[in-house]
């Protein structure tokens, strides 16, 4: 099970994330760095958090037309399976590679606290590992995690099963239409979220309860 | 337009710069003929206050700052100390006071980019932060414009730059209504053996200049404010530097790269007084001279003067001195993360500070003097008068739930989430203790066991009423929040907020702090290692309440067995630690006193250092050993918030049933120092027994007071509250503040 994950400037949770990926699927992943054009060969891309470019323009929006992208496109089109997490998700909307659009979150302000997900759809290549309707914890820490989709778009992401995870429990941060915290594209192979499992995996951290997302989409991947 | 370096020097030129005439005529001595306008400039950018501490030097020379762990104390960019393995913990604390009253987002967020740069500059990742703020009254029309943005401007650099924000203070007093403060501490992880220094060695060396364009920013404030320059001032850029913290977040990987290829002999970070002092400190401490080439300066604006250049705070920025075969390897690292690379200037043999400018040398001094021979003041103080212990016995009586409930949901007993949750506090995945326990403590990556804990305190009340009692009140209660973890204190940061030095009783504030602050670290073996003096916060004659702020570290062997201040469970006993007198009888200068009778008046309570250091000691162990369950130590408020605090941190509830004299206040409220609470499984009666022999064989009280469980806090001599209600309240003070 090999991984992949993309380094652009201004990222800041990617230690996080190789972090994750190590210690949870033995073997520390590649690093891509933003003007690759190919990325090599693995069953995992992930594209972590942070503020590439300095979210300067808008979230994501500098980092999506970054050559690294196009290859991302390209190896998600092929059906490999692509994860983006914070700053990943924004990227990955920008990049096109998922429906909708992350607001300023509705307080205005940074937030960074812990939350409730619930599982929407545990039939998914990361979210097999949980039971839907399943409540886990998860932090989260983000400015502009506000979803947001037209009401048609809205309606094909709920009736496809799309909506992979919810803030639950009434722990919406954001404001996000839906309580929506992580879609997955029409296929199935492309996951966005705002909150950070990889900062929920070990003891250290006071829960494990993110790994399940990891060993899915790692398991899956092998 | 440009600043000609022909501008005539003028009295009133000259005063601008913040000069004295003595001080110039300093100058003129030194150079022997008139300077010309840049190296005014340089000369009031020297010897100013905040790099030259003329006022304080002779008094921070005082302090403790040497020990075994010690690598690198003050007089760096920042403090280094050995944490073993090979590794070393490198901190400092460093306020941005002035900037962040003008200009609130920028001038905080610049304040954290500027103390993350002192750390990386030295070689170290960054791994915490914390932030300690002080605003004026909640009901002064500024105040909460000022909380908002500092705020926002914290979060907005440190959450950027990915360092999680651990600890820090949030106060709120009129005497800031007029100078907030906003001191920013930041600590990073390097190998012992890989520090790097600013001393320059090596004649004939590339001076590089790395990061950010060079621009017109922070050149002006008061060295600008003259008469003459009305006209230009209108074109001027605000004098506050604008932050961009992706830029730095690259400067940090650029450097930490660099650093591994072997190609660094010194660096210097570009902070106050930017180019300048950054170029001059390089050169006094290698003993070389400096020659800066000034057109090889990246600039973002156009015609800017060599006077500008030289003066300008822009961020980001860094000064190298770089091996010449290394040259190139280092500028694809830079060109790699889209950052600035150009040699400016070399070292030479002459110990003079030239810099050139369009063919024209317009400076040319003695590098050396700039720096040693700045003025040194021994200012004339008196020693602050003694506050009489007042007779609180004819205090209208006030039922105990009452005031509980008040102060814990009162403007400076409230909780903090409302500030915290604004700051990355996550980040790195290594923090084990977030903001709202007693430290915030960091798990040290790559080591299976070992974390730090990091804490910031003062209590500028104290100091304000002694000084010296409240400048050792400072340390002990950092040195006890340390404790109160598991960690040992290895080293401290402080960071001096004072009034206006030149007159004597604010100078006395001065003296006083820094004796007490000096016989704290010296009993407690806490060397202070780096730090930073913001003089003159002053409105209209007022100044603020003394604040000496330390920033302390401590060290964790096992993190497994680290205290935390919530209860672990339900029937554990609650234990209290303390001197045999100092059972809970001080009430003046209490959070109690202040916020329930608005008074003020009295001596603080006095800080016992050897029973400091015993209780302390003994707390730690207890931790060490694994047999306690939390742990919390007394401070603002006293016992009852205290046992509220953890209660509250819980959600479990608990009786106290201390037997009590006729007035319970005191002992509830009073705020007498050295004390904590431990709580121990009330079943292991083998273990209570234990733990209380021990505590009387060391010379301490380990008091039995009550027991967890339940829903409610019961307090002796009053009603039941539930905890539920006491979070209720705690929590909603800032919201409805702010919101």
């Amino acid at each position: 099970m090999k991984s992949a994950v993309i380094l652009l400037p201004g990222l800041n949770r990617d230690r996080d994330m190789i972090a994750a990926l190590t210690k949870i699927g033995g073997t520390a992943p590649l690093t891509v760095w933003q003007t690759d054009t190919e990325i090599p060969d693995v069953d995992l891309i992930v594209i972590p958090g942070g503020f590439s470019y300095g979210d300067y323009l808008r979230c994501g929006a500098i980092a999506a037309r970054m050559p690294v992208m196009r290859a991302v496109a390209e190896k998600a089109a092929k059906g490999v399976t692509v994860m983006g997490v914070c700053n990943g998700f924004q990227i990955l909307l920008e990049a096109g590679l998922l429906p909708g659009a992350l607001m300023r979150n509705a307080s205005l302000k940074f937030v960074c606290r812990e939350v409730k997900l619930e599982i929407a759809n545990a039939e998914t290549r990361f979210t097999s590992r949980y039971e839907k309707g399943q409540v886990i914890r998860c932090p989260i820490a983000h400015h502009d995690g506000n979803y947001f989709a037209d009401e048609a778009t809205l309606a094909r992401i709920e009736g496809e099963g799309q909506v992979a995870f919810r803030y639950g429990e009434g722990t919406n941060p954001n404001g996000s239409l839906n309580d929506i915290a992580g879609i997955v594209n029409a296929e199935g192979n492309v996951l966005g979220m705002m909150p950070h499992p990889e900062n929920l995996i070990e003891d250290a951290h006071g829960g494990t309860d993110g790994r399940a997302l990891f060993e899915a989409a790692l398991g899956r991947a092998a | 337009m440009t600043l000609s370096n022909t501008i005539p020097i003028t009295d009133e030129l000259i005063a601008s710069h913040g000069l004295k005439p003595d001080e110039y005529q300093r100058i003129l001595d030194l150079i022997g003929r008139e300077p010309s306008f840049t190296e005014l400039g340089i000369f009031s950018a020297m010897w100013n206050e905040h790099c030259s501490y003329k006022s304080s030097k002779k008094w921070l020379k005082t302090l403790p700052t040497s020990g075994p762990r010690v690598i690198q104390g003050p007089g760096e960019n920042a403090g280094v100390v050995d944490i073993g393995d090979g590794q070393a913990v490198v901190f400092k604390m460093e306020s941005h006071n002035h900037p962040s009253y003008i200009e609130p987002y920028q001038g905080a967020a610049t304040g954290v980019g500027g103390i993350l740069r002192d750390v990386f500059t030295m070689g170290a990742r960054p791994i915490a932060a914390m932030n300690a703020l002080r605003f004026g009254a909640p009901d002064h029309h500024k105040t909460q414009h000022l909380v908002a943005g500092v705020v926002a401007g914290v979060g907005g650099y440190g959450n950027s730059f990915g360092v999680p924000t651990v600890g820090g203070e949030v106060e709120f007093d009129p005497s800031y209504n007029g100078n907030c403060l906003v001191n920013a501490f930041a600590a990073g992880l390097a190998d012992s053996d890989k520090i790097f220094l600013s001393q320059a060695k090596g004649v004939g060396l590339p001076v590089v200049y790395l990061g950010a364009k060079t621009g017109r920013d922070g050149v002006g404030g008061a060295t600008m404010a003259s008469a003459e320059f009305d006209d230009d001032i209108e074109e001027k850029r605000p004098t506050v530097q604008v932050g961009d913290p992706f830029t730095e977040k690259c400067l940090l990987e650029a450097c930490l790269e660099l650093m591994k290829t072997g190609a660094v002999i010194a660096i210097q970070d570009m902070g106050a007084a930017g180019l300048t002092c950054s170029a001059v400190e390089m050169g006094a401490k290698g003993d070389l001279g400096i020659e800066l080439d000034l057109d090889a300066v990246p600039v973002r604006e156009e015609r800017m003067s060599a006077y500008e250049m030289m003066l300008s705070e822009s961020q980001e920025r860094m000064l190298m001195v770089l091996r010449p075969e290394k040259e190139e390897e280092a500028e694809a690292i830079f060109r790699k993360w889209g950052l600035d690379f150009a040699i400016v200037g070399k070292t030479t043999d002459d110990l003079r500070f030239r810099v050139l400018h369009q063919g024209e040398e317009v400076a040319n001094l003695p590098i050396k003097e700039l720096g040693d021979e700045a003025p040194e003041y021994d200012r004339p103080w008196v020693e602050s008068p003694k506050a009489a212990l007042p007779d609180f016995s004819a205090l209208p009586a006030i039922d105990p739930a009452d005031a509980l409930l008040k102060l814990v949901g009162s403007a400076n007993l409230s909780s903090r989430r409302w500030v915290w949750e604004q700051y990355d506090t996550l980040i790195q995945g290594n923090s084990l203790q977030r903001p709202g326990g007693d430290a915030g403590v960091v798990r040290v990556e790559g080591h299976e066991t070992k974390a730090l804990a990091f804490s910031s305190d003062v209590t500028p009340r104290y100091v304000e009423a002694d000084p010296y009692e409240g400048g050792k009140q400072a340390v002990a209660e950092c040195w006890r929040n340390l404790c109160a973890t598991g960690a040992l204190p290895l080293a401290a940061t402080d960071n001096l907020n004072f009034g206006n030095p030149e007159r004597p009783e604010i100078m006395g504030q001065l003296v006083g702090a820094i004796k007490g602050i000096g016989e704290a670290c010296r009993a407690l073996d806490f060397p202070i290692v780096s730090g930073n003096v913001s003089l003159y916060n002053e409105t209209n004659g007022k100044a603020i309440m003394p604040t000496p702020t330390i920033g302390g570290v401590g060290l964790i062997d096992d993190w497994a067995k680290m205290a935390r201040i919530g209860f672990a469970a339900e029937g554990d006993a609650i234990l209290l630690v303390c001197a045999s007198n100092m059972w809970g009888t001080h009430l003046a200068q209490s959070a109690y006193m202040r916020d329930m009778h608005e008074r003020r008046d009295g001596p603080p309570p006095p800080v016992d250092l050897a029973h400091e250091r015993k209780a302390g000691e003994f707390v730690r162990d207890a931790i060490r050993d694994g047999r306690i369950t939390a742990c919390h130590d007394l401070s603002d408020g006293g016992l009852a918030v205290a046992v509220a605090e953890m209660a509250m941190a819980s959600g479990i509830g608990a009786a106290i049933s201390l037997p009590m004299p006729t007035n319970p206040t005191p002992v509830l409220f009073g705020e007498d120092q050295g004390r904590y609470l431990l709580t121990v499984p009330r079943a292991d009666k083998e273990l209570l027994r234990e733990i209380i022999d021990e505590g009387a064989a060391r010379g301490l009280v380990v008091a039995w007071i009550g027991e967890t469980g339940g829903s409610e806090l019961k307090l002796p001599g009053t009603r039941a509250i539930s905890v539920q209600e006491l979070k209720a309240r705690h929590e909603s003070w800032f919201p409805e503040f702010m919101d």
